[in-house]
């Protein structure tokens, strides 16, 4: 089984079916040992059991970037090396990028709400992670408008990588759009230093979530193979009904 | 029924494209509308379809139902065959019977074009000859005594001209009548020939 | 009555698969709101005594940007032609298209409405009463657009052209639109004199944006 085997859909889609089970067990069991650090992990001094929040909020805010990494990757392969699989692990991945962006929010918000009063403020990292949920969404948006995802494909590695070189550049200018209008409070991840007692939980959850992004992406490739599958063979259908040869 | 033109006239982007035009196509008659490119065949059939305003002239039908125009009695196969790539082709021949009268689904109409087999298929993967099918199917669905039919036979394989060759022999025998522009013969006998443009 | 029905649903489920479906409007408005802290500054208390007139704004934007391809798609592949030739009035068939889009782009603009104060820092009271207000102006300007829309098939020119065309006629709707939304927040105007004068110019021109759309529509079919 070597690496050119995953560039065939067909063997691809039976590898997955192999080790998927693995992948789901790998992912519960590390959920079930982070989920038990956190229990254990001590409370913030100010912010008491809440900060706890930031065990999910923090391991997804670096999935919803690991993930555009990975879908610029993808664009790569789609662009440079023409690699089959390509166009399939990018269109799969954006759903669940947007997911974790989107769980990064909604943690980040329900987080601040005792701090802030309010469900959101303009604060600099969030405002980043909105601007990245909306890049999702709308890179979801043209996947679904496109009726052949194999001719989509190009145009959208391009947007991907596009993205990916203005990600930091928005990063930056959202930064500096921030500091220009002080915001009320400020928004720190567990203090200024980040204590092991804390560290650890934290690295395991990332591990877990990691692990489950990894489960939800072989698994989406293997639908969107299947998807497509589908779809050829609805084309057939056609072309064998009379008159398909105007 | 009878279906009469006296000195029709058609301006189309500030030229004349003709004048003084006058037929007669009665039911089971058939009128060919014959003449080289730009001389006004579509522009003609889109007259009677109501869709273009002639500059002068009339047109009238003669024993048809009074209460309605002469559109609203007329099936119009233009050059685009008005389907959605994104509904299933029984969803799009569904609708336009739907729209046009009919409320109960006709099957027998895409048997009839043997497209029987790929009903529940989105449109969008039919192939061009397919697709013209699918517009004759609309012909079958609902009825309509007057046919004004543009270049039918393009995009046709020689299956589907026997079909449409068919159902056209078929309207004529329920008293039907067709207007069809075409650049040559369309395989039915007894037809008439109108040539337009400069002799 | 079924013919009107057909098409209405026709319609509805062309824009839920194609092109993002639905949520695409929604995309946009969410887009819109977003930008304009990044133009205004985060201050929270500025962005929530302008949040209502951002919210209308965007779902104004949202509304009528979608909506030049409303006729303009049905006459590039030959269906205007048979709709205007068929029995059912042009006036209802227009109308019929007009509904199914505000049902797929202006009805999701107003349940996403509340999400989005939250943005503005709009406690969910607000947001409610800017959803309320944007319920029964949505469908004025679903139907002043399709003014625009009809305008853009006999016309063959899209874009900023009909915005610009279009735009000012929705002026009053926007304006009682926010002014009923800052009535409920702040009064001291009761909410109900601007929002019966912005139900009013729905049903205005409900009527006014029919009657337009299948004028312009038999005009430029020459």
């Amino acid at each position: 089984m070597a690496l050119i085997d995953l560039a065939n859909p067909t063997r691809f889609v039976s590898l997955a079916e192999r080790v998927l089970p693995w992948l789901i067990g790998a992912t519960a069991i590390a959920f079930a040992v982070g989920l038990q650090q956190v229990y254990g992990a001590p409370d913030d001094y100010q912010q008491g059991a809440t900060v706890k929040i930031m065990f999910i909020h923090v391991p997804s805010a670096w999935l919803s970037m690991l993930c555009w990494a990975l879908m610029s990757a993808a664009a790569l392969g789609t662009l440079v090396w023409r690699h089959p699989m390509a166009d399939v692990a990018a269109k799969a991945a954006a759903p669940i990028g947007a997911a974790f962006t989107f769980l990064c929010l909604v943690t980040g918000s329900l987080w601040g709400r005792p701090m802030w009063g309010t469900y959101w403020v303009w604060d600099a990292r969030l405002t980043s992670e909105l601007v990245l949920l909306l890049m999702y969404l709308g890179l979801i948006a043209l996947w679904r408008t496109v009726e052949d995802p194999s001719r989509a494909s190009r145009a959208i590695a391009v947007l991907t990588l596009v993205g990916a070189i203005n990600l930091p550049i928005i990063k930056f200018s959202v930064d500096w759009w921030n500091t220009l209008h002080q915001p009320a409070s400020v928004f720190r991840i567990g203090g200024s230093t980040i204590d092991p007692s804390i560290l650890v939980p934290l690295l395991v959850m990332a591990l877990a979530f990691t692990l489950l992004f990894v489960t939800l992406h072989v698994a989406a490739m293997h639908n969107e193979i299947l998807r497509r599958r589908v779809r050829t063979l609805m084309l057939l259908q056609a072309q064998a009904a009379p008159g398909s040869a105007t | 029924m009878r279906l009469e033109a006296n000195g029709l006239a058609c301006i189309r982007g500030g030229r004349e494209v003709f004048s003084g035009l006058g037929f007669a196509v009665a039911g089971g008659e058939a009128l060919l509308v014959t003449g080289r490119n730009g001389s006004g065949k579509s522009s003609l059939l889109r007259l009677i379809a109501g869709l273009v305003r002639p500059a002068g002239g009339g047109l009238n039908l003669d024993g048809g139902n009074p209460e309605l125009t002469i559109p609203e009695q007329a099936h119009y196969l233009g050059h685009q065959d008005a389907f959605k790539p994104s509904l299933t082709v029984v969803e799009n021949l569904g609708f336009w019977s739907r729209y046009l009268g009919r409320a109960q689904p006709a099957p027998e109409a895409l048997a009839a074009v043997g497209l029987a087999g790929l009903a529940d298929l989105p449109a969008a993967y039919l192939s061009a000859g397919q697709r013209r099918r699918l517009s004759l199917a609309r012909l079958m669905a609902v009825h309509r005594p007057v046919w004004l039919l543009d270049e039918p036979t393009s995009a046709l394989d020689d299956d589907a001209q026997q079909i449409l060759v068919r159902l056209m022999r078929q309207h004529l025998a329920n008293d039907g009548l067709i207007v069809a522009a075409t650049h040559g013969p369309v395989g039915l006998d007894g037809t008439r020939e109108l040539r337009l443009g400069a002799p | 009555m079924s013919a009107l029905l057909a098409l209405f649903w026709r319609d509805v489920r062309l824009a839920v698969r194609t092109g993002g479906g639905a949520g695409i409007g929604v995309l946009f408005f969410l887009i819109v709101v977003v930008l304009m802290p990044f133009a205004i500054g985060p201050d929270l208390a500025l962005l929530a005594r302008i949040g209502p007139a951002i919210l209308w704004l965007g779902a104004l934007l949202a509304s009528l940007l979608t909506l030049d391809r409303l006729l303009a798609a049905d006459h590039e592949d030959g269906s205007l032609d048979l709709i205007l030739m068929a029995e059912t009035p042009l006036e209802l068939a227009v109308a019929a298209k007009a509904a199914a889009h505000w049902l797929t782009t202006g009805l999701p603009l107003v349940v996403a409405t509340p999400l989005l104060g939250l943005f503005l820092n709009l406690d969910g009271r607000t947001g409610l009463a800017v959803a309320l207000t944007l319920l029964a102006g949505t469908p004025a300007l679903t139907f002043i657009g399709l003014i625009g829309a009809a305008l853009s098939v006999t016309l063959r020119r899209g874009g900023l052209l009909l915005a610009v065309l279009v735009l000012p006629l929705t002026v009053p709707v926007l304006i009682f639109g926010v002014s009923a939304s800052n009535a409920a927040i702040v009064g001291p105007l009761p909410f109900g004199t601007p929002f019966t004068i912005l139900c009013a110019l729905t049903l205005f021109s409900l009527v006014i944006g029919i009657f337009a759309a299948a004028a312009a529509l038999r005009q430029g079919m020459e």
